[in-house]
């Protein structure tokens, strides 16, 4: 394993795997597609079972992946699965169980345009996909946006530490351009695995066969044939995720102290939108950018303080318009909200953002 | 300081390997470099491209608008990114193959003979390299010491051997390329 602190220049999916065999996950399952395959193939490559004693595993499909994901993390393992759109797609049953079950887990989408088997291209278009739960049922998935390879690094852990903090399966939705990009990235320090009596002390729900002398049989399940114990159930739930509506949104702010415009965007089209704000204050235009780095839960709060302060918003996204809705529901008509996006892979250039902001202010 | 570069040509003339080794030289400069491949199946056969940006500040967007300099080894490439050179940029053109060279006039444009001259040398494989070494004589963005590091660090250790003849051929394309 490489030294702690050395900086490397990597892609997103390398940094993803290099990240997860250093803090401590116990099993990986996945199954190959573009634009994400190299975060199975880096695991393979480091062949972290012979170090830390990390399971990589080759799935048969995506549905037995993110199943391996339910059974591992029902036993308060720390595992992952990743995939792209399509494949994503197929998980979302497994995802929906996980949460009605309450296990943690992580899930890495690399997205391609769809819809569809679609496109091997950049796209943002999973966005309503991840924010709202995505399968059956009231729920929702944690889900981190990184704008860069270090966080695809950086999250891995804290998607982790999310998931086991409030029992509930986390998403890291990144897209090709993240993924397949190479910058520098000073990867996590190494963190051993937890040890089983580790695992039993954080975990008491778990069910791993221990403590069965000291206690009654955990049981998970996501079944409950009973209405009101139903309602319950969901109420719980409700109240978790308020709870993390309440502590955990994550953001950034870039020059919105003296902005009179502000992009609203994330992971891949906040570079490109960033690169357009800078172009565009070089012409005169004052634009801030505003990144949530949580998607769900989503910085619903701040938006609206925002637009309090500026005049118009614009939404740059790799798609139709998704996340705009969540902006436009924050903002509550007080300004203009616009969007703009490319589609089927293409990827907005700088120049392109530039405009539409000009639009957004005629 | 920063220099965005963009460079295109067919799968399998070393595009994205070409842009790796600039990448990684940077990175053994303390710089801040990006690498964004165009990565679907034009790697095996189509055009393939790569944009490499290399920086002492922060680097904002992997994906540009336009380029301070872009090396086009096809006519495709020609055709599709002579429009995206910055004015007062550059574009950077192997004369082999190519049936229409740049027009504009607000930029400049070099020509290597790089093709040309790594099959009269019988050094085809790297064909890049001397193109990279015509990149590094008009814009120094990296050492050669780096280069040659980066080369170490990214060529597997059974293929050493060839370290001598891609120096070889990075020499040989600063001497080739040509306003």
């Amino acid at each position: 394993m490489k030294e702690e602190n050395e900086i490397l220049l990597l892609k997103g999916n390398e940094a993803i795997a290099h990240a997860a065999i250093r803090c401590g996950c116990d099993g990986y399952f996945g199954y190959p597609i573009t634009p994400q395959s190299e975060v199975l193939e880096t695991l393979a490559a480091l062949e972290p079972w012979k170090t830390t004693g990390m399971v990589v595993l080759q799935a048969e499909s995506e549905v037995a992946s993110i199943n391996m994901l339910y059974g591992g993390g029902g036993t308060g393992k720390r595992v992952m699965t990743s995939s792209s759109s399509p494949g994503v797609a197929l998980m979302q049953e497994g995802i929906s169980y996980m949460a009605g079950a309450e296990i943690p887990g992580l899930i890495v989408n690399v997205q391609r345009g769809g819809p569809g088997l679609g496109t091997i291209q950049p796209s943002q278009s999973d966005y309503n996909q991840a924010t709202r739960g995505g399968g059956n049922g009231d729920y929702n998935v944690i889900v981190l946006a990184p704008a860069s390879v270090q966080e695809m690094a950086d999250f891995v852990d804290l998607a982790f530490s999310l998931a086991f903090k409030y029992r509930t399966p986390a998403m890291i939705l990144s897209d090709g351009v993240i993924g397949q990009m190479m910058e520098k990235v000073a990867l996590p320090p190494c963190k051993p695995r937890r040890t089983e009596e580790e695992i039993v002390k954080e975990c008491p729900w778990a069910a791993n066969g221990h403590g069965l002398k000291s206690r009654k049989p955990n049981v998970i399940t996501s079944l409950e044939l009973d209405p009101a114990e139903m309602e319950k159930k969901n109420e719980h739930l409700q109240a978790k995720y308020r709870d993390i509506q309440a502590n955990e949104v994550r953001y950034e702010e870039t020059n919105l102290e003296d902005a009179e415009l502000a992009i609203v965007a994330f992971g891949s089209a906040a570079r490109i939108s960033y690169k357009a704000m800078e172009n565009a204050r070089a012409q005169g235009i004052k634009v801030g950018l505003f990144r949530p780095i949580t998607l769900w839960p989503f910085p619903e709060k701040e938006i609206a303080a925002l637009s309090r302060r500026v005049k118009g918003l614009l939404v740059v996204e790799i798609n139709a318009g998704q996340m705009v809705y969540d902006v436009k529901l924050a903002a509550e008509g007080r300004i203009p909200v616009g969007h703009y996006g490319r589609l089927g892979g293409i990827v907005p250039s700088p120049d392109e953002i530039v405009d539409a902001l000009k639009k957004l202010t005629d | 300081m920063t220099h965005e570069i963009l460079i295109s040509g067919f799968g399998g003339q070393g595009v994205l390997s070409m842009g790796k080794i600039l990448a990684y030289a940077a990175l053994m400069e303390g710089k801040e470099v990006t690498w964004m491949p165009a990565y679907g199946p034009e790697q095996r056969g189509g055009t393939a491209n790569v944009t490499v940006i290399v920086s002492d500040e922060k680097i904002s967007s992997p994906i540009l608008s336009t380029y301070d300099t872009c090396i086009v080894l096809n006519q495709p490439s020609l055709d599709k990114f002579e429009s995206k050179v910055k004015p007062g940029g550059d574009i950077i053109y192997d004369s082999f193959g190519i049936l229409e060279p740049p027009t504009r006039t607000d930029i400049t444009a070099f020509h290597i003979a790089a093709m040309e001259t790594a099959a009269e040398l019988k050094m085809m494989k790297c064909f890049n390299m001397f193109v990279l070494g015509g990149l590094l004589k008009i814009h120094p963005v990296v050492k050669m010491e780096s280069v040659m590091l980066a080369l170490k660090k990214t060529l597997p250790e059974r293929h050493h051997n060839l370290l001598p003849v891609n120096e070889q051929a990075i020499l040989k394309g600063q001497e080739l390329i040509k306003q």
